[in-house]
């Protein structure tokens, strides 16, 4: 009898192997620090967000593992009349989730959209480019004059279904002041590798593979589930404890615990982000300062000064415990391939205080600096560390470090600028200088037109004609050599900014999870495979 | 009594209101709410539209009239992060944290109770002893910390429990989600609810000590004693009995400080309930959420509150005659 009851279950074990070894799930479990708001692909610019709906959405382009530009939903594209038209071919044979076909209407559609007001991604397409459709499954794009990034940014910019977002009354984006909900912000419809099975804002999000994806998967899970983990010691405990598969960020802190541990280990690399130190260097007096009646950081022997009394070295090994890389740009060396040519100069505190003694300053002077708390890696701690460097050569610096919701409102435009030197990140969305020199070199206004988040107000009429120049030139090596003028001009004569490193990513990665580390911090898991 | 009931209800409107006021007075140093909409590259007009749309420009009466206007008609907007209707998030987040705080009170009393009565009892045993240092603890750490080391030792090192969330849950109805019917929603239960229950717990355990030992001390029990009463029938029949209702107060009191401190603890073990919301929502700055959520709370100790009076005039007859008086 007994032998009988085992000979049933050897069988029935047997069996249950057959039937699942074809089907055996492979789900991977992942937590993030921050929530997955709206599904909606227009509401929010960020990071995170932007990788997450590129499960479901795809855009006309895509980024690979290097962030090289390959076709998307696009198969191919050509610039016609020296770079005034583009024209991009339609991938065939398409279908959106609810089993639309996509064409080029879902194209134009998506255009209009993402610069609709509400719309957080109008920078994805300059105002003026005028899509045209020549037939079904061919786009132009006209433009007044040449753009050569006009697709820098398109891989983030996810085409949406005409006839289903008109349904389902999501033509436009769901402003922030709006009176009724979004029912794109709850449901996706797109084109890409994975369905949305359910979201719940801010507790739970899953997805399926999309059984008729045009592209071959990368991947073989066979579901994806995602919970934000706010607190950094739960989230560290959900990955070592083998409950989730991956996590982001890492606390520094606990780089070498989870490298410790049996099942995990960390990920770290160079992600795109600048962190750098910035100066008022436009209004006639400093508004957090001992000196009257002048400003100190206008004369730039006084900025040289600033960014030699740092030690980077020491930040670098102190601070951030060696998850940063030191840089003399401010842009990411992989971003510019000229980025060779600029060197660091050493910490010369010394010689920081003959600059200081030259302008002037020879006593010191007091200054107010702004620094977030919760935004970047160790962002208040660096700026402690500035502040311990910079009473060396003389420089008594008051901190006034804040939660990123407040110290946003102050130092932007919103809050008039209010700040006389601050600590801030930069990561140019188009993955080009060309955003880094609007954005930072620019002339601005009081209000913030012209370089909008050129907080201190860095200005030269050189830099001005420059940046003119790095726009409309589409032969790249000639492009580069401007761009490298202007990067000269603005770091190596001017010291408008103190850059001071890339922060590291630290992605906690179970060891039977393979994950694919792109620098910009996207988290794809269409590239991700299980054991 | 009616005239009571309506003269409170009254009174909470107040209250109500007050907190609403201070709620949105503090509102102003919390961030600039636009930052959190739209990404660092949008432009100054587009920000200026946006706060223009919100109303963020006018006059902080009106904003708060405003805001107190559609909330009398139960509309407390739509959030800004979420684009959803903060009733509907709030509404969702609901269960998890009310069945959090259900289970960590149940735990305080089950566990607090027998604690007390053993260590009145028992007073030089060494496990009374025990229990007095264990409770020493639980008063004296604070909850994240309690929360962390429980992750610590029984998800990562033991593996026994989940270290966060809420388990698969299952749906009752049109919004009520519980754990309580999946064995993972069970288990994930566990760590946050004595998180959550471990101070309340000791307190109780501590309030029924000394009531205890303030009970056994009078006459009645001394001639229970004399006539020969069992032990047994001495120490709950007649002792433990008396000191219950001090505990019954003092648990519904504690009721609602459970569920508005359940920040903590859900924040700890990424919970899915209407604290981790809310702080989440003060790092956003998303103004509906918070303002709804404070109300909620208010009014949420406002009705318990209102209920411990009633309660208190049903145990105690010499407080009825207050209330009829007054």
């Amino acid at each position: 009898m007994l032998k009988f009851v085992r000979g049933a279950a050897v069988a029935s074990f047997a069996g249950l192997l057959l039937a699942s070894a074809p089907l055996q799930a492979k789900t991977l479990r992942f937590a993030f620090q921050g929530d997955y708001k709206s599904l909606d692909p227009y509401t929010l610019n960020e990071t995170f967000t932007l990788g997450m709906h590129a499960a479901a959405y795809e855009g006309l382009t895509k980024r690979d593992p290097e962030l090289k530009i390959i076709p998307g939903l696009a198969e191919r594209w050509e610039v016609l009349e020296d770079g005034k038209r583009w024209r991009f071919y339609l991938r065939q044979g398409v279908k959106f989730h609810n089993g639309n076909d996509f064409n080029a209407d879902d194209v134009l559609f998506s255009a209009d959209r993402v610069r609709a007001d509400g719309s957080d991604l109008k920078t994805r397409i300059p105002p003026e480019a005028k899509f045209v459709k020549v037939d079904d499954y061919t786009v132009d794009v006209e433009l007044p004059a040449p753009n050569p990034i006009l697709h820098y940014e398109w891989d983030t910019w996810y085409i949406m279904d005409k006839e289903w977002s008109e349904a389902n009354n999501a033509g436009k984006p769901t402003p922030a002041a709006a009176t009724t909900p979004s029912h794109a912000a709850l449901n996706a419809n797109g084109t890409g590798p994975f369905v949305v099975e359910s979201h719940q804002p801010g507790v739970k999000t899953v997805w399926k593979p999309n059984a008729g994806w045009w592209d071959k998967p990368q991947h073989n899970l066979t579901e994806a589930i995602f919970t934000p983990i706010a607190s950094d010691a739960t989230r560290v405990a959900a990955l070592l404890s083998g409950e989730v598969d991956w996590i982001d960020p890492v606390p520094l802190q606990d780089v070498d615990r989870v490298n410790a541990s049996a099942n995990a280990s960390v990920m770290q690399g160079p992600e795109l982000r600048t962190i750098f130190l910035g100066f008022d260097q436009y209004r006639d007096e400093l508004l957090y300062s001992n000196v009257k009646g002048k400003n100190p950081f206008k004369d730039k022997r006084v900025r040289e000064a600033v960014y030699k009394a740092i030690d980077i070295e020491a930040i670098k090994d102190k601070v951030m415990r060696g998850a940063a890389t030191p840089t003399a740009l401010m842009i990411s060396p992989l971003l510019f391939d000229l980025s060779e040519d600029f060197k660091r100069p050493a910490a010369d505190p010394e010689g920081a205080k003959k600059l200081l003694a030259e302008a002037g300053y020879g006593e010191g002077f007091e200054v107010g600096m702004d620094c977030p708390n919760d935004r970047y890696v160790n962002d208040e701690r660096i700026c402690q560390a500035v502040v311990g460097m910079l009473a060396r050569v003389g420089i008594k610096v008051n901190l006034n470090a804040q939660p990123k919701a407040k110290y946003f409102a102050k130092v932007l435009a919103a809050g008039g600028y209010d700040t006389s030197f601050y600590l801030l990140g930069w990561t140019p969305g188009s993955f080009d200088s060309y955003n880094v020199l609007a954005n930072m070199y620019r002339c601005r206004d009081e209000k913030g037109n012209g370089g909008n988040n050129n907080l201190g107000n860095y200005c030269n009429p050189k830099m001005e004609e420059l940046i003119k120049q790095v726009l409309g030139e589409t032969d790249t090596a000639k492009r580069n050599e401007l761009i490298k003028e202007a990067y000269t001009l603005g770091q190596v004569e001017d010291w408008g900014y103190v850059p001071l490193h890339q922060q590291a990513l630290a992605w906690g990665v179970a060891k039977n999870t393979k994950v694919v580390q792109r620098a910009d911090n996207q988290f794809l898991f269409y590239w991700v495979t299980k054991e | 009594m009616l005239a009571f009931i309506i003269r409170r209800l009254v009174q909470s409107i107040g209250v109500l209101l007050a907190v609403a006021f201070i709620a949105f007075a503090m509102f102003r140093f919390v961030g600039d709410p636009v930052n959190q909409i739209v990404s660092i590259e949008a432009s100054a007009e587009e920000r200026a539209q946006i706060r223009e749309s919100l109303g963020l420009n006018d006059p902080f009466v009106v904003q708060f009239a405003r805001y107190v206007g559609r909330a009398a008609k139960l509309d407390f907007g739509i959030s800004y992060q979420f684009r959803q209707p903060v009733t509907k998030l709030l509404g969702e987040r609901m269960p998890a944290t009310l069945e959090l705080a259900f289970v960590s009170a149940v735990f305080a009393l089950v566990v607090g109770i027998p604690m007390g009565v053993y260590t009145a009892l028992r007073r030089d045993s060494w496990l009374a002893k025990l229990f007095q240092a264990v409770s020493l603890v639980g008063v004296s750490l604070p909850t994240f910390l309690i929360g962390i080391l429980l992750i610590y030792v029984f998800a990562v090192t033991l593996g026994w429990l989940p270290s966060f969330g809420r388990g698969e849950v299952v749906r009752l109805g049109d919004w009520w989600t519980t754990g309580f019917l999946t064995t993972s929603g069970l288990r994930a239960l566990i760590l946050p609810s004595i998180t959550l229950g471990l101070f309340q717990m000791t307190l109780i355990m501590r309030l029924v000590r000394a009531e205890m030992l303030e009970v056994l001390r009078t006459d009645y029990i001394k001639f229970a004693r004399a006539r020969g009463l069992t032990r047994r029938a001495i120490n709950f029949g007649h002792a433990l009995k008396n000191t219950l209702v001090p505990v019954i107060t003092i648990t519904g009191l504690q009721l609602g400080s459970i569920i508005a401190f359940a920040i903590i603890t859900e924040t700890v073990f990424q919970w899915p309930g209407m604290g981790v919301l809310f702080l989440q929502a003060v790092q956003n700055v998303d103004i509906p959420i918070m303002a709804a959520y404070l109300l909620l709370i208010a009014f949420l100790f406002v009705v318990i509150n209102l209920a411990v009076d009633l309660l208190y005039a049903v145990v105690d007859p010499r407080l009825k005659v207050t209330v009829r008086a007054a």
